[in-house]
């Protein structure tokens, strides 16, 4: 009869990477196994001790050190140890100890080899470096919504309907009706000769070829709803021309674009109709219904709601509509960026609308103004606990005698209406309310000026949030201009981008983690870490001075990552490596606090290592060395005197 | 009810003599199996217990009574302090020979059906014997497993089995079971730590198996062992401050 260790074969079964071993090869290795028990404090291996089995952490827990005796990892039930040392044929080079009273299970390295080299999924848990292992595990969730994570191809279910400039709607309704969709591109011949822009695609203009070879420009768009609002309503003839109701601002999107894109075009533009290219071709038109039909339809629907809401009540009684459309998109495997932009969006919405408001109970503004989203808003990472950051720019012909009073008004109205729909005051009073933010544009951009030019890590301690800004209402290029004037100067000034390295460090990750992940060690959240103090925030720290280093304009950290990357002044593979982290961070985060909203709780960003799974303590280990790693690289590349 | 050893012997029987003993047994033995066995020796009994070769052995069984109830499984996993040896664990379901009782098949899930192939311990004889010899066996709770091989061993070699044992539960009983409870105690209810090798177990932060499978209860007890030792013995103690 054959032997069966169930216990062992039950156990390894959990973890990765044994759970991806057909069983009877799991069963196998089981039965081989060998056990040995440490009490807590004792030595399992010695540096130079020959290795000759894979250590698995069945229960306990040890560290490992480096042969300095710094710490360099601590496992706990179903941590692997001595592999690379195994699969190197070297001796023991961090030498182990347990913490815990420990069970270790040896898998001898004859029954692994074989599995090692037959079993490719298996192998590549060993083979990968830490980092890439992080980033299998957020490809993985990446794959695991197909929709989410689809590109736009695939929503396109027909060609576009054509019809050229000169045909009457009723031509054009006809032709609606018989082809049974909801709007027509509409096309002008081009009378300049193609071959001259051949591979060069305006993401504006899009051609078509017709049978005789002759060039057609899309000039515009119509849908139902323009022959019933633009023709029917206004009693024009059925003989009236295509081109003189038709929508000639064009919001189109490429074909290659994820599905989100395009939601989020509809939410920016309010157009419910776009055009989609492949190399300037349009290949379809995909409309609100097909995203509808294919997305997590509730932060658009939210987004809607929020513009026909007539008070501040009203507005604050969506807030659970908010938190359910971010719930809907964490069930959904959305990934961070798409929650993040997303609530941003949602946040936006909410600060527009309450302006929109404003200016109806207290009148039009006396001068132009500019309303600025500041922080996680501005870089499109918003979550669902979150303050509110704000400013206003205001036309430099400002008279505080004759328009403060407007404008402090206005400022209190939307804060406390923000407050009033979750987004809490500003602790460090970065609200327009604060006089010192609601300042002309000239006093604003010498704020700037004088952060960059003039810095000291204190008074940048609290402007880091002014780097991520955004236009919200009004007057929005003054913020463009804003971001135009740190670009240009700020990668200029050696001693300011030290400061912000300086202060981007003033965070530190949790390092010594599970077991040892430092925790909290007093008030109401002990023994929890906050992910967002620890690990995003750091993080979008880092990332911002990398950005302003390059000059990049970007205010997303992904994107402004991706410029970083691309002016490659990180080691090789940090890039993807910073970005993996913080997304793995970011989704933890966005999980937990999913989950407190579905368990009735408030939500936070305090996580208890205990309620993760093992897979995504380890993961979240990795992405904090992450963090710790490129915190040390940013404090050796921007030292004050360094040239870069 | 046990007489199986004669009284003289008996009177003998202290466990610092066990290699003598070996030695004796060898030379009366009938059976060539139980001759071989003896004749392996044993470790003398102050070897230091990190020297010695261990085998954790289990049985589930029909009943408690050695002589009315038979061997269902036995599980054997040979170990030392340092390491435990799984690849060369054994595990049999025997024909207990006698009725398998509902309330026992609750217990260990060996059903009529698993033991209608199964064979006789005469069988596997040759094979426990081989995985025992020169081994110092360690179980959880001494009342089972050494009488009921000796029981059946004279029942079907018309000799017994004698052989030292270590005893988990009662090195766990050494440490939690010195007085018997006082009556206040009693009185108010307080229970005696438990020393069932699961609870026990829990003690060292060793990990919970599904108890009465023989294999699994065996590795539990090895480790078991292990973890006594590391915790409140010195690898250099004596074998003989444990075995009985």
């Amino acid at each position: 009869m054959e032997v069966e260790q169930i216990e062992i074969f039950e156990c390894l079964r959990r973890f990765v990477p044994f759970k991806s071993l057909p069983e009877e090869v799991l069963a196998e290795a089981s039965r081989q196994v060998e056990i040995a028990y440490y009490k807590a404090g004792s030595q399992i291996l010695e540096f130079g001790d020959t290795i000759s089995d894979l250590c698995f952490v069945r229960s306990g827990a040890v560290e490992i050190y480096r042969r300095n005796g710094d710490l360099y990892n601590r496992l706990s039930e179903g941590g692997l140890f001595a592999y690379q040392s195994l699969l190197m044929r070297q001796k023991v080079r961090f030498p182990v100890k347990a913490i815990e009273d420990s069970l270790i299970y040896f898998l001898p390295e004859s029954v692994f080899r074989p599995i090692f080299d037959e079993h490719e999924e298996f192998a590549d848990f060993f083979e990968v470096g830490d980092q890439s292992r992080l980033r299998q595990a957020v490809s993985k969730r990446d794959d695991a919504n197909v929709l989410l994570t689809s590109r736009i191809t695939t929503l396109i279910s027909r060609e576009p309907v054509l019809i050229s400039c000169m045909a009457t709607v009723q031509q054009a309704a006809q032709l609606m009706t018989d082809e049974g969709v909801s709007c027509l591109l509409i096309l002008q011949p081009e009378a300049s000769d193609p071959s001259e822009s051949e591979g060069i695609f305006d993401y504006r203009q899009a051609m078509v070829s017709a049978s005789d070879g002759s060039e057609h420009k899309v000039c515009g768009i119509i849908t139902d709803r323009d022959l019933r609002t633009r023709v029917v309503a206004q009693g024009l003839p059925f003989d009236t021309s295509v081109d003189e109701i038709m929508s000639q601002r064009l919001v189109m999107i490429n074909s290659d674009e994820y599905i989100f894109e395009a939601m989020l075009t509809m939410l920016r533009t309010n157009v419910h109709h776009l055009p989609v290219l492949k190399k300037g071709r349009p290949v379809g038109v995909i409309a609100l219904s097909d995203l509808v039909r294919y997305e997590s339809r509730n932060s658009l629907f939210v987004v809607s709601s929020i513009f026909r809401q007539q008070t501040v009540e009203e507005l604050a009684a969506l807030q659970t509509d908010v938190q359910a459309s971010f719930v809907r998109m964490v069930n959904e495997d959305a990934n961070s960026r798409m929650v993040g932009s997303a609530m941003a969006v949602i946040g936006r919405s909410f600060k527009q609308r309450l302006l929109e408001l404003g200016e109806e109970q207290f009148g039009p503004p006396p001068i132009p103004y500019c309303f600025l989203a500041l922080g996680s808003m501005a870089r499109g990472e918003q979550l669902i606990v979150t303050d509110q950051d704000n400013a206003i720019i205001l036309d430099d012909s400002f008279n505080p005698e004759k328009h403060d009073e407007y404008f402090a008004k206005l400022a209190k109205f939307v804060s406390d209406g923000l407050a009033a729909c979750g987004y809490s005051y500003c602790t460090g009073e970065v609200m327009a309310t604060n006089r010192r933010w609601r300042q002309p544009k000239s006093v604003w951009e010498q704020y700037f000026v004088d952060w960059i030019d003039n810095p000291t890590p204190e008074s940048l301690l609290h402007s880091n949030i002014f780097f991520d800004l955004d236009g919200v209402w009004g007057r929005t290029e003054w913020a463009d201009q804003l971001q135009g004037l740190i670009s240009r100067r700020a990668r200029r000034s050696q001693r300011f981008l030290a400061c912000m390295a300086r202060n981007a460090l003033n965070r530190t990750p949790p390092l010594g983690f599970f077991k040892t992940f430092v925790m909290e060690q007093d008030g109401q959240h002990k023994n929890a870490i906050n992910l967002k103090r620890r690990g995003t925030a750091p993080l979008a720290d880092l990332i911002r001075v990398h950005a302003l280093a390059v000059g990049s304009r970007a205010q997303n950290s992904f994107d402004r990552l991706d410029d970083v990357v691309e002016a490659k002044i990180l080691p090789p593979d940090r890039g993807p490596d910073l970005r993996d982290a913080m997304e793995f961070i970011s989704m933890v985060r966005i999980r937990h606090q999913a989950l407190n909203i579905e368990s009735k709780q408030a939500p936070d960003n305090n996580i208890k290592p205990e309620n993760l799974s093992h897979f995504e303590r380890r993961n979240l280990k990795e992405a904090f060395q992450i963090l710790s790693d490129a915190q040390k690289f940013l404090k050796f590349r921007y030292q004050p005197n360094r040239a870069n | 009810m046990l007489h199986l050893i004669p009284d003289q012997n008996r009177r003998k029987k202290v466990s610092t003599e066990w290699p003598e003993r070996f030695q004796q047994l060898a030379e009366q033995a009938q059976h060539p199996l139980l001759k071989d066995f003896y004749s392996e020796g044993c470790v003398a009994p102050d070897t230091a217990l990190d020297q010695v070769p261990f085998v954790a052995m289990d049985f589930e069984t029909t009943g408690l009574n050695p002589q009315k109830n038979g061997i269902v499984s036995i599980g054997l996993v040979p170990f030392t302090l340092q390491r435990i040896y799984c690849g060369q664990s054994r595990h049999w379901i025997l024909d207990p020979g006698k009725p398998l009782r509902a309330e026992s098949v609750v217990i260990h899930g060996i059903t009529h059906s698993d033991i209608d192939e199964a064979p006789d311990l005469s069988k596997v004889l040759p094979q426990l014997l081989q995985a025992l010899k020169g081994r110092i066996v360690v179980v959880h709770h001494r009342g089972i497993e050494q009488p009921f091989l000796n029981a059946a061993l004279k029942a079907r070699l018309g000799e017994g089995l004698m052989f030292p044992v270590v005893d988990t539960m009662e090195l766990e009983a050494r440490l939690h079971r010195h007085h018997p409870l006082s009556w206040i105690a009693r009185l108010i209810g307080r229970k005696p730590v438990s020393i069932r090798l699961a609870d026990s177990r829990t003690r060292y932060n060793l990990p919970f198996y599904t108890p009465h499978h023989a294999l699994t209860d065996a590795l539990a007890s090895a480790e078991l062992l292990q973890a006594q030792v590391a915790d409140r013995f010195k690898a250099s103690d004596p074998i003989s401050l444990i075995w009985h």
